[in-house]
């Protein structure tokens, strides 16, 4: 069985640029807990209407992500050896079309918070109130005005069923002062911060209960620069 | 056509449990006896249009049926991007539906016109694009898009022809001549048999422009005998001359297109009727067009 200690060499078969290597590392536990220990779903399963969805808003930088999809049997390791090319199915940003397994098709920034509150509505309206919609944004991904139209709207629904997680790389041009969770915090969400990197910690704060509200767990990691 | 569709969506959410609404305000007035019927799935997300098109794309990705309306500049342009990657690149099939056409809201201003919204919806593959010419046909288009998985962009106004004419994918003959073929989309049709009441002119109508009906072009093109086209839409100037292009390749032919001008902006207030004047989308407008064109 693949494990943790895989994923290093899983992503050192997608050639990147040096200064990508802390970005590429940066999401690298969170996904793992999440695949590894949260989120309900599986191959088998990613057509299953109750299935738990990742949504990996930030696309930039995914060869974390596609290390883990590896990992736990989305796709084939080979498949990561063409990354990048014309016919492999792995983009520098992902494409849920050409990759059954991700939930969306992302990289330019500010999508997909919009898209997984749109998820879990279409999900309640069906009755499907079990399964969780994890949104994966970043700290300077907040930028985008978009994200807090979504925030807005997902706290005063108190939309249960969504988590956000924002990767803190304190990477956005202007900061945010006072912290990123506080802007979710101030529309009614459960705010929890974790060290990005600590595995029972990110644990506990995805899996412990927020009746009635949607939950943002901040993971700091290194700051980018 | 703003009641027609609000009417028949809300009858549609009575019995289709697929469907969801997804407004940002603008007319949610009209829609609150379904909205108190239907709560989880008449959602306003308040003036967000970003997020208007992000929750609509998001409910397809979850297995509903989304129709998603505001007016046009804010439904096709504020949130183009949306559109682009929440809808068509994720494959996530909804229905637009607009209403207020190029310039219903006259004066209101350029703020609220949107002549652009067809030829920007044009860019990405796939959509289907009605433009209904009565509020009946606007009815039957809607109910008719509601029980797909596609992708279809209604563009609904307040400008209107006096009678509904039967909807169909196709280019419907109007009436038959020899000197030109001219194609009247939606609302347009009316203005466009009086202009050309007097001349021996082929005369088709079209409530879908995409996909656009080649055949039917070519067709008419050669019981006409003349291959002289002119189109005339109730939006940007030329939107659909790349469709006659591609339709008539072998056969040499001219296009002239009448629609909303694109040399400049009209900074003007007033009435629609004021607005189809400036543009030559009147009926004397029309009607010295085509004169030229032909003569």
């Amino acid at each position: 069985m693949t494990g943790y200690r895989d994923l290093a060499a899983l992503i050192d078969r997608m050639p990147s640029p040096a200064k990508y290597a802390n970005i590429v590392n940066s999401t690298l536990d969170v996904l793992w807990v999440l695949y590894d220990r949260v989120l309900d779903v599986s191959p088998e399963r990613i057509e299953d209407p109750d299935r738990d969805r990742f949504l990996l808003s930030k696309g930039h930088c995914p060869n974390a992500f596609y290390a883990v999809l590896a990992a736990k049997g989305f796709i084939e390791a080979a498949e990561l050896d063409k990354w990048g090319s014309f016919a492999s199915r792995l983009g520098k940003h992902p494409d849920r079309v050409l990759l059954p397994g991700a939930e969306i098709g992302s990289g330019s920034l500010g999508h997909g918070l919009g898209l997984g509150v749109g998820t879990v509505l279409g999900l309640r309206a069906q009755g499907r109130t079990a399964p969780k919609v994890v949104v994966l944004v970043g700290d300077a991904e907040m930028d985008e005005g978009s994200n807090h139209e979504a925030i807005v709207l997902a706290g005063r629904l108190g939309l249960e069923q969504l988590t956000a997680v924002v990767v803190d790389n304190t990477s956005a041009s202007h900061g945010w002062p006072g912290g990123i969770g506080a802007r979710f915090a101030l529309e009614g969400w459960a705010e929890r911060v974790v060290d990005g990197h600590d595995h029972t910690a990110l644990y506990e704060a995805f899996t412990q209960p927020h009746p009635g509200r949607p939950l943002v767990v901040v993971a700091q990691v290194e700051p980018k620069n | 056509m703003r009641d027609a569709f609000a009417e028949t969506i809300s009858r549609a959410l009575d019995t289709d449990p697929r469907l969801a609404l997804v407004l940002a305000d603008i007319s949610a007035d009209r829609i609150q006896q379904a909205a108190r019927r239907h709560p989880d799935r008449v959602i306003n997300v308040g003036i967000r249009e970003q997020l208007l098109i992000g929750v609509t794309g998001g409910l397809a990705l979850a297995g509903m049926r989304p129709v998603a309306h505001t007016f046009p500049p804010f439904l096709v342009e504020r949130a183009f991007e949306q559109i682009k990657l929440d809808l068509s690149h994720q494959d996530a099939g909804a229905v637009l539906v607009s209403w207020g056409g190029s310039y219903d809201i006259a004066d209101n201003g350029r703020t609220h016109m949107a002549p652009g919204d067809v030829a920007l919806m044009d860019t990405l593959p796939g959509w289907r694009i009605q433009v209904p010419g009565h509020p009946r046909e606007a009815a039957e288009l809607v109910s008719a898009a509601l029980p797909g998985e596609d992708s279809v962009y209604l563009r609904l106004s307040a400008q209107s022809n006096a009678q509904a004419r039967p909807v169909t994918p196709t280019l419907q003959v109007v009436r038959r001549g020899r000197e030109a073929v001219v194609v009247a989309v939606g609302p347009t049709l009316d203005r466009v048999l009086a202009a050309t009441a007097s001349m021996d002119v082929t005369v088709l109508y079209a409530s879908t422009v995409r996909p656009f009906d080649g055949a039917g072009l070519r067709a008419a093109v050669e019981f006409t005998g003349r291959a002289d086209v002119v189109l005339v839409e109730p939006y940007l100037a030329g939107t659909s001359t790349h469709c006659v292009a591609e339709a008539l390749l072998h056969v040499p032919h001219r296009v002239l297109a009448l629609g909303v001008r694109r040399d400049v902006e009209l900074r003007a207030y007033g009435e629609p009727a004021d607005h189809d004047a400036a543009h030559g989308l009147d009926v004397t407008g029309i009607a010295a067009a085509v004169h030229t064109f032909t003569g």
